[in-house]
């Protein structure tokens, strides 16, 4: 997907001009030629011409939502997901509670234990959707990428408060043996080009 | 008046009743994807293939949902007005003669239900008669927005009639008769013939009062969706509204059938081709009328005003005067 569209913020460059609009008449000489010149103009077959040209064009823009989907933006924040580690297929999450400090709608709620093996683990994890803003701060903040946004848009619950439990966010084992987890580009993640950007720290001042 | 006589009539009657009612709600189906197709989009889809049942799914809709007379309309006049549109559109229909006659299993048919020699006359006034659905329905309704619609009505439909009734007397001064089987017979010698090379003027202005009588798209400020909801509409629902809109597009039609007939050779010299003919011009006509509905703005009805009663009209009575001279020297 060409992320031109999203990247490229700088409108003056894409062709907006303006347009040439003559001032209005005052008197009635000017005002009876004005009329003249649009009755006589043919503007209103240019009209008539563009939305035929379109619809001999065919060139139909609709799309067909629920057959059909338009891609989104990787910076997209839709529900959170939660993140597996490549090498060894454990979760990334190390329940650091960063998100949970962030949280501006106080909507996370993390408890971590000591496990058996005296390592750190996440016993509860829940985002509170009713309350979650999707603002991506918890995704931001995340020195790990282990919290991130998802695509996925088409949620329905029967209540407000709607909860989304560490289980779900989790990249399922069968897609991670796959190999088919979709690393995050959004909010937060590293942008594809960053070392061509990075400057030099000037330390000549 | 014999019974065969009578029998013909009646079929005649139903079949203009059946196939225009239908007509119109394949109309709205033309509409939907002519309009889509010129703004990039697809217009309905979803109901049976293309989108084709759409018309029969909107029809259950209408017929199904309910009758509501909301309280401080006045209620018989609220409950007759949608009645009034529909049919003066049709019985309008009774004088447009919709093919050449044929002969069927020996039986010599003449698509028209009445002949009637005041025919161009009959037509325009039973037009003008359904300005009363529009108005009564917006003066009953307790809207002001409808009230709004109703006033605007009443200018519309009585301004452009003068334009109509004026730009169409030039060709009926030619023609010398007010049938529109005899200003089809008048046109019978082909292209060459037809009125509009010699009533250029006629044809354009009674196209454009057309479209204020239909009240179609430049001239939409009837039902204005954008400033007064839909205007005498407002209050309607299920099938009342459904006979507005059946009313519209009937009226779309027969003005389409019209304004062929009197400028544009009808169906010529009554041949197969020539009835093949009309039809084609009759869909150019509905055509257009779409076309212009995604093409042209609304103009503000004082626009509306200035143009039908400083410009159309001078120009019509200018044309009268002049084919007057040309006819009588």
């Amino acid at each position: 997907m060409n992320m031109e569209a999203f990247n490229d913020r700088n409108v003056a460059d894409n062709g907006y001009f303006l347009v040439d609009i003559e001032d209005y008449p005052t008197d009635g000489w000017g005002k009876f030629k004005r009329v003249v010149k649009r009755s006589f103009k043919g503007e209103l077959f240019v009209g008539l011409w563009v939305v035929m040209r379109e619809m001999i064009r065919f060139d139909i823009h609709t799309v067909q939502y629920p057959q059909e989907k338009m891609p989104i933006g990787p910076r997209y924040r839709a529900i959170h997901e939660m993140k597996r580690l490549w090498e060894s297929d454990t979760e990334r999450c190390i329940g650091c509670g960063l998100c949970e400090k962030i949280c501006i709608s106080d909507c996370i709620r993390i408890d971590t234990k000591i496990d058996e093996n005296s390592r750190k683990e996440v016993s509860e994890y829940t985002i509170n959707l009713g309350r979650c803003i999707f603002c991506g701060y918890c995704a931001e903040v995340c020195p790990e990428l282990a919290i991130t946004h998802g695509g996925e848009y088409e949620n329905a619950s029967d209540q407000r408060e709607h909860f989304t439990m560490y289980e779900d966010m989790l990249t399922p084992l069968d897609v991670m043996k796959a190999g088919k987890q979709l690393e995050f580009e959004g909010f937060g993640s590293i942008t594809p080009h960053e070392d061509e950007r990075v400057k030099k720290t000037p330390l000549a001042y | 008046m014999d019974t065969a006589y009578l029998i013909e009539t009646i079929i005649k009657v139903v079949v203009i009743l059946l196939i225009f009612s239908a007509l119109a709600g394949i109309g709205t189906y033309f509409e939907r994807k002519i309009l889509a197709f010129m703004q990039r989009r697809l217009g309905p889809m979803n109901v049976g293939p293309y989108g084709l049942l759409q018309v029969a799914a909107d029809g259950v809709k209408l017929f199904t949902k309910e009758d509501i007379i909301p309280t401080n309309v006045v209620a018989p006049i609220f409950k007759i007005a949608p009645v009034i549109t529909a049919a003066t559109a049709f019985m309008a229909a009774a004088a447009i003669p919709f093919f050449p006659e044929f002969t069927i299993f020996g039986y010599t048919v003449h698509p028209i239900v009445a002949d009637i020699n005041i025919g161009i006359l009959y037509i325009l006034g039973m037009m003008a008669v359904g300005l009363y659905g529009p108005m009564l329905g917006g003066m009953a309704s307790a809207n002001k927005f409808s009230l709004l619609s109703a006033a605007r009505t009443a200018a519309v439909f009585i301004s452009y009639e003068v334009v109509s009734g004026l730009a169409i007397l030039a060709p009926i001064m030619m023609v010398g008769s007010l049938s529109l089987v005899d200003f089809n017979n008048y046109q019978i010698g082909g292209i060459s013939h037809w009125i509009v090379w010699s009533q250029p003027v006629a044809f354009i202005l009674f196209w454009i009062s057309a479209f204020a009588e239909t009240g179609r798209t430049p001239f939409h400020l009837i039902a204005n969706d954008h400033e007064i909801i839909d205007g005498f509409g407002t209050e309607y629902s299920g099938m009342r509204w459904g006979l507005f809109f059946i009313g519209e597009y009937a009226n779309m039609f027969f003005i389409s059938f019209v304004i062929p007939l009197i400028f544009l050779g009808g169906f010529g010299d009554g041949s197969f081709l020539g009835a093949i003919g009309l039809l084609a011009k009759v869909a150019f006509f509905f055509f257009f009328f779409l076309w212009t509905r995604a093409a042209w703005p609304d103009v503000r009805p004082d626009q509306l005003m200035w143009l039908c009663w400083k410009v159309l009209m001078p120009i019509a009575v200018i044309n009268v005067v002049i084919t007057g001279f040309v006819m009588m020297f």
